[in-house]
């Protein structure tokens, strides 16, 4: 894992210092609400429904055990005794009062954490692969070049006032699980015609009012010139991105109204003007220096196969099918990828107790080299397991709650907070996916159904990710009640698409038997089970679908 | 298992009003109270009859915002029931009660 240099402990701890300042003069009356609530915005701090709401920053969604438990201490003092892992591989706790949030960022920055960057028109917490550094499928581990993208936008003068929010997604696996062309810049880590690294860059990805899919500007770019590259996306963004409008200030929005050849022209043509400086070009030896932070564990060889894992599985249906569906692999043979599932039956997705989260640090410890990766799709990962200890593992996760054997299956379902918590919401996210949860729970539903993405989103700003559900979801208010929209055939894979209204919305009441029409529909049509869902939509199309929902036209 | 998803009540014409906030240090959700002081209790919020002590109250919620006590103040329609007042938009009923999801997070309305 990266470490903090004298640098980087100094830089935050001068920002804590800052903000510390900052509240103490809003709440003597010094600051108005107008003149703090872009500071506080700087430093994660939202007003939301019941509370201030702080969103804290989990780079590129890599945790140590002592970075966890760190959080679930904070749960426990400062808050409810819970926190939410979020869509952007962050955790949001719901309840901190202001005048204790300054304890709290120090409480953060001793364990090389932050806040910053969370919020505002700036460059976000860079996203990556959750499975990052340990799937049998990498390429290349891409937490290094996220790593060096932070420290390049942390407060960067130039990038720190941009026309909108910005958010940069890196997968070292050609099987994106980090969305990236649903980001603002998307970078996939490939070999070059030499063998040596560099990516594809997809530019205008997003999803909010306006969902689009980013276009692919360079087929490949040496790792050498990331800097310099993004650089120039960048400076063209900021130079005419709209300023006028909100809601199309996005790059997307740059990229289709400007038309991606001539977006692509134009950034060759600043990359060319920033590569004359060479002032960005990145140092092999820096390169080296940060990989080296995150160099693989040194995992004891193992046989590829585990006879305890096997016994285990044969006494268990139950251990089965956690295996089955939350164990990825490794990289490393003997050793798994372990989705650690937040989606209980009937649960919130993506709230964690502080009690759970320390469990979760301590078997990070035990078997997992000490890490943790949190997912965009709320969960938690434990990257380097032995198959050998599966069985224990699990045991101890079942214990806490956190043993639900759903990864991937319709019941690990997206969920923004919703109208429970979020001030921007126009209807509840959660309550429907506990609904869900618990109509679709039994295993062997599941197990039938297979593969199938369930995304569900309050609102417009599609936190939820409901354009990218294979079933989308996105409640609006119609005249003061709850009705929820359906998408179909979204995904924000490799084969990224944004999903299709499929017709009018249904009541609360309505919604999940029609959700449950949609899987009956795709059951009964399948070509054979190995068909998933997403296949058979894009197949089928919306009509057979649309019948089923609303009778034939 | 969640809260069962209910309706919000829907509006009428003769809404009576009460103004609410956040409290500035903690964040919490507050409403004023007669007198002008803040309460985290709906049911003991001014109940505002009349256009003239809606402006008054609305006032009022500036000036606390001023004085450095609350944010975001502003005027909510309330109808009064068997239990007590009650926000006739689900988002303000969710302010007041607290999240649906987490029965041990909640205020009943009433209470």
């Amino acid at each position: 894992m990266y470490r903090y240099d004298e640098f980087d402990h100094g830089f935050v701890a001068a920002r804590t210092a800052q903000f510390r300042d900052q509240v103490e003069r809003r709440l003597s009356g010094e600051l108005t609400e107008d003149q703090f609530k872009p500071l506080r915005l700087m430093n994660g701090v939202y007003l939301q429904l019941h509370a201030y709401m702080l969103r804290i920053a989990i780079p590129y969604g890599t945790l140590s055990a002592r970075q966890l438990r760190k959080l679930a201490h904070i749960g426990r003092v400062y808050d409810k005794g819970y926190g939410h892992f979020t869509t952007r591989q962050n955790i949001q706790f719901n309840w901190p009062a202001l005048k204790d949030i300054p304890a709290i960022l120090d409480e953060l920055a001793s364990v090389e954490m932050h806040a910053l960057q969370t919020s505002g028109n700036c460059i976000r917490n860079v996203t990556t692969d959750h499975f990052a550094g340990a799937a049998a499928d990498e390429i290349a581990d891409p937490r290094p070049y996220a790593e060096i993208l932070r420290q390049w936008s942390s407060i960067h003068p130039e990038f720190s006032y941009l026309p909108r929010k910005f958010k940069i997604a890196v997968t070292g696996a050609p099987s994106d699980r980090a969305a990236i062309q649903l980001h603002d810049i998307g970078l996939e880590l490939k070999r070059g015609p030499d063998g040596a690294t560099g990516f594809a860059v997809y530019v205008g990805g997003g999803q909010g009012r306006t969902p689009m899919i980013a276009h692919k500007v360079r087929d490949y770019l040496p790792e050498e010139e990331l800097l310099t590259y993004i650089e120039a996306v960048m400076r063209v963004y900021n130079l005419h991105g709209r300023r006028d409008n909100k809601y199309k200030a996005r790059i997307k929005i740059l990229v289709h109204e400007t038309g991606a050849a001539e977006i692509t022209r134009q950034i060759e043509a600043e990359y060319e003007e920033v590569r004359k400086t060479d002032l960005l070009r990145l140092p092999e030896s820096e390169i080296q220096r940060i990989a080296a932070y995150f160099a693989p564990p040194d995992l004891p060889e193992k046989p590829a196969r585990s006879g305890a894992l096997e016994a285990a599985k044969a006494d268990s249906r139950e251990f089965a099918t956690f295996v089955e569906n939350n164990v990825t692999p490794h990289k490393a043979a003997g050793y798994g990828v372990v989705t650690v599932s937040l989606k209980p039956i009937g649960g919130i997705p993506g709230d964690a107790t502080d009690r759970q989260m320390e469990v979760v640090a301590d078997l990070a410890e035990r078997y997992s080299q000490s890490e943790i990766r949190v997912s965009h799709e709320q969960n938690l990962v434990l990257p380097h397991v032995a198959l050998d200890d599966l069985p224990a593992l699990y045991a101890s996760l079942k214990a806490q709650g956190l043993a639900t054997g759903n990864a991937g299956l319709v019941t690990d379902i997206i969920a923004c907070p919703g109208l429970d918590y979020c001030a921007l919401a126009n209807a509840r996210s959660i309550p429907l996916a506990q609904d869900l949860s618990t109509r679709f729970g039994s295993p062997e539903r599941q197990k039938e159904i297979g593969e199938l993405k369930i995304k569900i989103s309050g609102c417009i700003n599609a936190c939820g990710h409901h354009h990218v559900g294979h079933i989308g979801l996105l409640g609006v208010d119609k005249r003061g009640e709850e009705v929820y929209q359906i998408t179909l055939g979204g995904s924000g894979d490799e084969t990224a698409s944004v999903g299709a209204l499929v017709g009018p919305g249904f009541k609360t009441e309505e919604v999940v038997d029609a959700v449950e029409t949609v899987v009956d529909t795709y059951l009964r049509l399948r070509e054979s089970p190995d068909e998933t869902f997403l296949a058979a939509v894009r197949r089928l199309g919306q009509q057979p679908f649309k019948e089923a929902l609303y009778g034939a036209a | 298992m969640s809260a069962p998803i209910q309706k919000s009540a829907a509006k009428t014409k003769a809404a009576t009003q009460i103004v609410t906030a956040n409290r500035l240090d903690d964040g919490l959700v507050v409403y004023l109270a007669p007198g002008g002081g803040w309460t985290e209790k709906l049911n003991e919020a001014d109940v505002l009859a009349t256009p003239e002590t809606l402006a008054a109250a609305v006032e009022a919620g500036k000036a606390a915002e001023a004085a450095r006590v609350v944010v975001e103040s502003y005027p909510i329609d309330v109808e009064r029931g068997p239990s007590g007042l009650r926000p006739l938009r689900l988002r303000e009923e969710i302010r007041a009660a607290g999240p649906t999801v987490r029965p041990d997070l909640a205020r009943p309305l009433g209470a």
